[in-house]
């Protein structure tokens, strides 16, 4: 099986030209990125640097600094030290091109499903409305548009998480574990969903998890975090769409795993020196 | 037990049992007055009661004293819960302002303002200042601290994600901080309408010459039992009402709400 260019695939399902989905997805440059919180490095002089269009998946174990990443790019926190940039510019002047799809939906319940999905989104009411029913029926909750999200399930209100971040055509789709609560048949539906947006859009996609399976799936590249920088970076040479019981599908998966359970959990590394101060345990006791 | 469950009772046995023992009272109520062995200087009958409304209300004279204490309740809860909302949010919204009033309004607070009577007569005199400083005062306290803890009780995840959408200033504070905080202001309104009409009934009977605290205090001086019991029973009924007009708001504005969605 030969390595097949993401772009001959976007052409061979009728997706955009290759050139328009070059264009769209945003070039992602990590240069000497650092980050610790008080006396923690999270991340550590992480050098990287990601394709236009490409989808990247992040393993690591807990705390491994894997969503500290992601909060970076999204602008949610600011790095200790080195920069971002997007298309060679620096972060903070293109916020606007990326999307953040969370852990949990964080869908607003006092809005119905498509106004949620309206959120932000600028134009007049019908422009705006007409663009997120539109994005509903991408993710195939056209039919909910007007009910209140307290009446979705736990995979549809990620799907119109996902409605939601790409209403807004992002160049760059941040996933912070956003499949993690779903059951496994869900989950597998997400990934076709997701896989077959990115492939219709062409953004650039960076995906966070601890499901290696979902990374082998999705992802044209995995990369493992370790002590807070990049310890592996492996080219995924599937074709897809991608056969889960395939030999080289779980020969990947295997390898990944592997390397991912060499290094020891990190609470057993943390339990050693106590944070906990004299003074605070005077007032527990 | 197991003979209700064997002959289910006809649906309207049930609509009107709840009302048998209201109806009982006021029936031995009536009797008794009639029978003179309830002085009417007590207690007058439910049919003079019922008279006596309506006597005030064909003279128009219950109508201009309802309006008189209407006025009053709601230019009082449009100050008072005006400021006591200001000072939520602002007080929910920015640590600094939390620390520059927060201590001094719960000093405040702690000040029964019913108390404040005698030197609100002495600051406003007996005009209508001193009634709707007391109701303001009086809905301030209830506005301030729900709407201060709903602000504060709005969830921290909703806010990053507004942000990370673009949401700032305005539009955040439209779309996600106040509609979270809603369930709690709600709250404060609620208990504020309970304070509103009981601080209104203290300051209508210092001192007025209409509303309902009025018409009340000039029967007594009368001996009109039965006026005083009809102005008891409209604030009772007013009271009602807004706690009803405080209901469907909830009703409305929290529909997305299961628990407050209409069973």
């Amino acid at each position: 099986m030969g390595v097949i260019d993401s772009n001959e695939i976007r052409a061979l399902t009728g997706a955009p030209a290759p050139g328009d989905a070059r264009k769209s997805g945003v070039r992602i440059r990590f240069d000497g990125l650092s980050k610790a919180y008080a006396a923690r490095q999270v991340l550590n002089d992480v050098n990287l640097d990601i394709d236009a269009g490409e989808f990247v998946a992040i393993v690591g174990r807990s705390g491994c600094g894997k969503s500290t990443l992601l909060r970076l790019l999204a602008g949610l926190e600011q790095p200790g030290a080195g920069g971002i940039a997007l298309d060679g510019e620096p972060l903070q002047q293109t916020r606007d091109e990326l999307r953040l799809m969370f852990q949990d939906a964080r869908l607003l319940p006092w809005r119905t499903v498509v106004d949620n999905v309206a959120l932000g989104l600028p134009g007049s009411r019908a422009d705006v409305r007409r663009a997120a029913l539109a994005a509903l029926a991408d993710v195939g909750l056209a039919d909910r548009a007007d009910e209140w999200p307290s009446r979705l399930s736990g995979g549809q209100r990620q799907r119109v998480a996902l409605a939601r971040a790409l209403v807004h055509r992002p160049r760059l789709l941040l996933l912070d574990e956003p499949l993690g609560a779903l059951d496994a048949l869900t989950r597998i539906e997400m990934h076709q969903l997701i896989e077959r947006l990115w492939l219709a859009q062409g953004f650039t996609a960076l995906l966070v998890t601890h499901d290696v399976a979902e990374a082998v799936a999705l992802a044209d590249r995995v990369l493992l975090i370790e002590d807070g920088s990049i310890a592996l970076d492996l080219r995924v040479p599937l074709a897809r769409p991608r056969e889960r019981g395939s030999a080289a599908f779980a020969a990947l998966e295997d390898d990944v795993l592997r390397r991912v359970l060499q290094h020891p959990p990190l609470e057993d590394q943390a339990a050693a020196p106590s944070t906990v101060s004299f003074g605070q345990w005077r007032w527990a006791a | 037990m197991a003979s209700t469950i064997s002959s289910p009772s006809p649906r309207w046995l049930g609509q009107i049992t709840p009302w048998l023992v209201p109806v009982a009272i006021l029936a031995a109520w009536q009797a008794a007055a009639q029978l003179g062995w309830l002085s009417t200087r007590i207690l007058p009958a439910p049919s003079a009661v019922l008279a006596a409304a309506w006597t005030l209300a064909a003279s128009g004279e219950l109508l201009t004293h309802l309006k008189a204490s209407f006025a009053r309740a709601a230019i009082g809860f449009a100050i008072g819960g005006g400021i006591g909302f200001f000072f939520g949010l602002i007080n929910g919204g920015y640590r600094l302002a939390e620390n520059l009033f927060d201590t001094t309004l719960q000093m405040v607070r702690n000040v029964p303002h019913l108390a404040l009577i005698p030197l609100v007569i002495l600051w406003f005199g007996i005009g209508e200042e001193g009634k709707l400083f007391l109701v303001a005062l009086g809905v301030f306290f209830p506005i301030y601290l729900n709407t201060f803890h709903g602000i504060r009780a709005v969830d921290a995840s909703l806010v990053e994600m507004g942000r990370s959408y673009g949401l700032s200033g305005w539009s955040l504070f439209h779309h996600v901080i106040l509609p979270g905080a809603l369930p709690g202001i709600l709250v404060g309104v609620r208990y504020a309408l309970g304070f509103m009409w009981l601080t209104l009934i203290v300051a209508e009977t210092i001192s007025a010459t209409s509303g309902i605290g009025y018409m009340a205090m000039n029967a007594r001086e009368f001996l009109q039992t039965d006026i005083v019991v009809v102005a008891i029973l409209l604030y009772a009924v007013l009271g009602k009402l807004a706690d009803v007009a405080a209901r469907l708001l909830e009703r409305r504005l929290l529909r997305w709400n299961p628990a407050y969605a209409p069973a």
